[in-house]
């Protein structure tokens, strides 16, 4: 039996919602991690940069409250007026995985329903600790998650949450190197000092890296290194590099059972194919900004047509 | 009111010191496990329902907006013989629901033989003019039926109403047996409990069963739900899943060319079998409500070229009507040639001058109920009622004699079951479900018990209040009707040591 | 007579539509008072049409057609014989006995003043005499007008002193309901000389013994060889000409184009 279009539409954006709500607690907690270590302006200026990786720096301003690690950790976790939120992820997860429950395994759905639940409680993060304790408790369940899926048979359901979060994911890394690698420094911190250090150990920390990033290089902490890895390295799940191959395997594994290629196919081919291509310096050199852009401008472009290839509506 | 002590299906009439012979061992089980364990198992069920997200929705409220509905830990059991009688009578009867639908839309013999004033049909909303001149295969309308029962004594059950559009409930069947089985399995291997879990599988080859004769041996057949948010979409995904076939929405839906497709990730599918859960009003908008945004366009068209089977068939409103349920003895005796083995509650007919009459005088012994009202609201229940509310009813019967039916007061049978102050008997009712297929009717061995929670309340309907509990059939010659000294402790303990 | 009938329905839309489902109740049948000699329904883009007959014996077609539709036209040309046996309608095709159509629909609620309106009228007559003078009754209470912006339920008519041809039938539906008279509002056509034409309704009403008698309310009469008969329903609504479901944004707008003429002698 093929799959319906909109249960694939609503796969895809289940992998894509519990993805990003998984990439904003990793946020909250590096940004939680770097602010304790860092003077005031410094902690302030990591809450921002926060905002601006999940593009909800204009919400946030039209709250008019400060960006300190109170209220934006609050804003990034509990806050139901804006669509940027954990718990609104989850709320949209929920809802799409409610939508295909039959294409879920229980395991899978209770995953989701439990992260969702998490947010009933009276759960409020009000300082450092409690935030850490709810963002570790939104990890583990879409850890759990990510676990049901790989146990789930492979089949066509998998493939469509895989891309989501291959789609997703992609996105989110390529938000978080562009924002963090303009971020300004406080005055009076030197290149390469320690906040400049810290704000990169937080970077790795976000998309779990801090290991593979001892693994694959033996220099000590380098922001070419740390955009190498987080770029081009398909070892590390969250780079680049990986993302764009998950797009094209899961993309691969749809047509030979659907029997059709599209749009979407070619795309994610072409993009494979120049990615294998890329080197770091001369990306640097180029402009990593602009480079970035036209990768999230891809990405979005890739979005659309595997919504026509699979008739979303 | 003085109202006597009902009949408890496990106590009988002895209370918790004396019950019912069969029944001792359940009894005893009930007397001997502690409370707090029997909370305990009832918190862990609940929980779980909670995490599978069995829920309904309760609309226009954010925060609450799933609940979940109440279970009790204590199941209700039939004992073989019950059964057998039982399903006999639901058996004949949903055969006649069929026959009825059959000949209403097409010969209407039963009105040429002056079995039903027509007037009742014809004028009858639920009669469908849409459907006219439609035969779905085999002669089967309604191929999933919910028969609500209730009992007055051991021997005493009546029908209070049929279900022949759109039953539900058959998910907590199944969802409450499986959270028995996993908390109190002592019971289980105590007892010779009828299996239930085959339901899915029956409900897939009955609507195999029906597919039109144009599908091929292979019929794509599917649940059609109108959405997530509608209340009861958890049993519709259930029932898809544990199915194996598709939960379609009506955007899924395509009709052309009088042809239901639903569109796939690589194109369109023709459909042959639509398990709907979607009311007639809603189903098609250029044949029925207009404004129905729930629909799919075109259905009918297909249903009427005979491309698609629509399960139940659209029209079956006209069987279990309220005003049509007072002649179902009538109709059951017409088509099957023998009188009806499941009674009727006694009803008067308020259409009828000398009922009515009758109804008037009586009102605060009375249950008066709107002829189409449902869901426990429009209704009056005498002894309760305040004497302002029986004024207001007696006006408007009155008014409009022909639009309300009048029933007795019934003494609905109790169960025990675990509250607040320890374990009480409760009102209840049941529904078990009924399939028809090319191959004949079937009756699943169990059903929905619904109770009402609260004391002395006779209204079991989820959305005022009532819960849930299994219902055991019992399988024929069970050891525990002879084996009455075993120390039901000793079954508890058994539990604690397997777990 | 011979009648010609051109009758066209343009829909556009102010977005392309991505689906049309519609269902046009615009094919006359044989009756002994009409035979239809020939009749096309031409639709000016690709779509499929497939016929049938509803539970009241009406036949219809759906029409299936896939988007981008920015318009679409429905073309409907006929011929009819006609004959005129005094309104008595016999040979329609009737699966439901005369007793159903005394149900009452939303649009067909009398209310008190209608019924005792029409009650009064039919007072101490018996059979086709009474549908005649509930049709007398209601022609002459009201004024006819033209056009309505949106077409009144029986009651809401009833209220007021104008009404269309067809919030007329459409009362005098109800009324004889009231008074236990079988009755159908009746869809199609009339030709009127040297007039703008649209569509048109009328009523049947049952008469024990004499069977189905088709009245105009809006001329006070027996209807006659000048009508062509489409489709009956319970209500105005149960014999809409195109009723449909179109999958897409924006708005929709109706031109209606009709043509009802004698046939000139060749």
């Amino acid at each position: 039996m093929l799959m319906l279009s909109r249960t694939a539409a609503s796969l895809y954006w289940l992998g894509r919602y519990v993805e990003r709500a998984d990439f904003i607690a990793r946020l909250v907690e590096a940004t939680v991690r770097l602010d304790a270590l860092s003077a005031t302006p410094a902690g302030e200026a990591a809450w921002e940069s926060a905002l601006n990786v999940t593009y909800t720096d204009e919400a946030f301003a039209a709250t008019g409250a400060r960006a300190d690690q109170a209220s934006v950790a609050r804003f990034l976790t509990i806050d139901t007026g804006h669509s940027g939120s954990i718990v609104q992820c989850l709320d949209m997860a929920r809802n799409n995985a409610r939508a295909v429950r039959t294409a879920l395994t229980r395991e899978a759905w209770t995953a989701i329903n439990r992260a969702w639940l998490l947010f009933n409680s009276r759960m409020r993060p009000g300082n450092a600790m409690a935030t850490l304790n709810l963002v570790e408790a939104v990890k583990a369940e879409t850890r759990g998650f990510e676990g049901a899926i790989l146990r789930m048979m492979r089949n066509e359901a998998v493939w469509f949450i895989r891309l989501g979060s291959a789609v997703e994911r992609a996105d989110n890394t390529a938000r978080l190197v562009d924002v963090k690698y303009h971020l300004l420094l406080p005055e009076g911190e030197a290149v390469g000092g320690i906040v400049d250090r810290d704000q990169w150990t937080t970077i790795l920390q976000t998309v779990s890296a801090v290991t593979a990033y001892r693994w694959l290089y033996s220099e000590g902490l380098e922001p070419r290194l740390v955009i190498d890895l987080l770029l081009t390295r398909p070892e590390l799940p969250r780079s680049l590099a990986a993302c764009v191959e998950e797009s094209v395997e899961m993309l691969g594994l749809l047509g030979k059972r659907t029997g059709l290629q599209g749009g979407a196919d070619r795309m994610a081919r072409a993009r494979m194919a120049r990615m294998h291509k890329t080197r770091t310096p001369e990306v640097i050199v180029g402009g990593l900004h602009e480079w970035l852009s036209a990768f999230i401008a891809e990405n979005l472009a890739l979005d659309r047509a595997i919504a026509q290839q699979f008739r979303f509506i | 009111m003085g109202e006597a002590r009902a009949f408890d299906e496990i106590w009988g009439h002895g209370g918790p010191t004396n019950p019912r012979a069969p029944l001792e061992m359940l009894a005893g089980w009930i007397a001997e496990t502690p409370r707090e364990e029997l909370a305990r198992r009832l918190e862990a069920a609940e929980n779980t329902f909670r995490q599978l997200g069995i829920t309904f929705a309760v609309y226009g409220d954010r925060d609450a907006a799933e609940r979940i509905i109440p279970f009790d830990i204590v199941p209700r059991v039939f004992l073989a013989d019950e059964w057998a009688r039982l399903s006999a009578g639901l058996v004949q009867r949903v055969e006649a629901i069929n026959a009825f639908l059959d000949d209403i839309y097409g010969e209407r013999r039963i009105l040429a033989d002056g079995i039903l004033p027509p007037d009742i049909v014809f004028r009858n909303p639920q009669f469908r003019h849409e459907v006219v001149g439609i035969r779905p295969p085999h002669g089967i309308w309604a191929h999933i039926c919910g028969i609500d029962l209730v009992r007055t004594g051991p021997d005493d059950f009546f029908v209070l109403e049929d279900n022949a559009r759109t039953p539900s409930g058959v998910s907590y069947m199944l969802e409450n047996r499986e959270a028995m089985i996993r908390l109190c399995p002592e019971l289980f291997r105590n007892f010779r409990v009828a299996a239930v879990d085959s339901y899915p599988d029956r409900l897939h080859e009955t609507m195999r069963s029906v597919a039109p004769p144009g599908a091929g041996s292979r019929p794509v057949c599917v649940v059609l739900t109108p959405g997530h948010f509608n209340s009861a979409y958890y049993e519709h995904s259930f029932l898809a899943d544990s199915m194996g076939i598709e939960l379609v929405e009506p955007a899924d839906l395509v009709v052309d060319d009088d042809v239901v497709w639903m569109q796939t990730i690589a194109g369109r599918v023709k459909v042959d079998v639509i398990y709907r859960r979607i009311d007639d009003d809603f189903l098609d908008p250029v044949v029925f409500r207009p404004d129905s945004l729930l629909g799919v366009p075109g259905i009918m068209s297909a249903y009427r070229a005979g491309n698609v089977t629509l399960i139940n068939a659209p029209g079956n409103g006209i069987a279990d009507d309220k005003a049509i349920y007072s002649y179902m003895p009538e109709i059951v005796r017409y088509y099957s040639g023998g009188e009806a083995k499941l009674p009727n509650v006694e009803t008067y007919r308020c259409r009828e001058p000398q009922a009515l009459r009758y109804v008037l005088e009586r009102l605060p012994e009375l249950v008066v109920k709107l002829v189409d009202g449902s869901g426990g609201y429009g209704m009056l229940v005498g002894p309760t009622a305040t004497k302002q509310e029986i004024e207001d009813f007696r006006a408007a019967l009155i008014a409009e004699p022909h639009r309300y039916i009048a029933q007795p007061t019934l003494a609905l049978s109790t169960v025990p079951t675990l509250t607040e102050k320890g374990l009480a008997p409760r009102h209840v009712d049941f529904r078990p479900f009924v399939l028809t297929g090319r191959d004949g009717v079937q009756v699943v061995p169990g059903g929905l018990t619904r109770v009402a929670l609260k004391e002395g309340s006779l209204v079991v309907n989820s959305s005022q209040g009532g819960g849930t509990k299994d219902s055991f059939v019992l399988l024929p010659d069970s050891p525990q009707l002879q084996a009455q000294s075993q120390t039901l402790g000793g079954m508890f303990q058994q539990q604690e040591l397997g777990s | 007579m011979r009648l010609i009938v051109e009758h066209r329905t343009r829909y556009r839309f102010s977005e392309p539509q991505i689906r049309l489902i519609q269902c046009l109740r615009m094919t006359p049948d044989d009756t002994d008072d009409q035979t239809v000699v020939g009749w096309s329904i031409d639709v000016d883009c690709d779509a499929r049409l497939r016929q049938s007959r509803d539970g009241l014996g009406n036949r219809q077609a759906m029409l299936y057609a896939d988007g981008p539709i920015g318009a679409i036209e429905i073309s409907v040309r006929g011929e009819v014989l006609t004959g005129d046996h005094g309104g008595h309608v016999r040979g329609t095709a009737e699966p439901l006995p005369p007793e159903f159509y005394l149900r009452e629909t939303d649009r067909t609620v009398a209310g008190e003043a209608l019924g005792a309106f029409v009650g009064g009228a039919v007072s101490g007559l018996l059979g086709a005499d009474t549908i005649d003078a509930a049709t007398r009754a209601i022609h002459g209470r009201f004024e006819r007008i033209p056009y309505v912006e949106e077409l009144r339920d029986a009651a809401t008519t009833f209220a007021g002193t104008t009404a269309t041809g067809r919030e007329m039938a459409q009362m005098l539906v109800a009324g004889l309901r009231t008074a236990e008279i079988p009755a159908r509002y009746v869809g199609g056509y009339r030709q009127r000389e040297g007039r703008a034409c649209a569509p048109h309704g009328w009523v049947e009403a049952y008469a024990d013994g004499e069977g189905w008698i088709a009245v105009d309310p809006s001329t006070g009469g027996r209807v006659d060889e000048r009508y062509i008969r489409v489709a009956v329903g319970l209500d105005t609504a149960g014999v809409t000409p195109v009723a449909g479901s179109r999958l897409g944004q924006g708005e929709e707008m109706l031109d209606v184009a009709l043509i009802v003429e004698q046939a000139r002698r060749q």
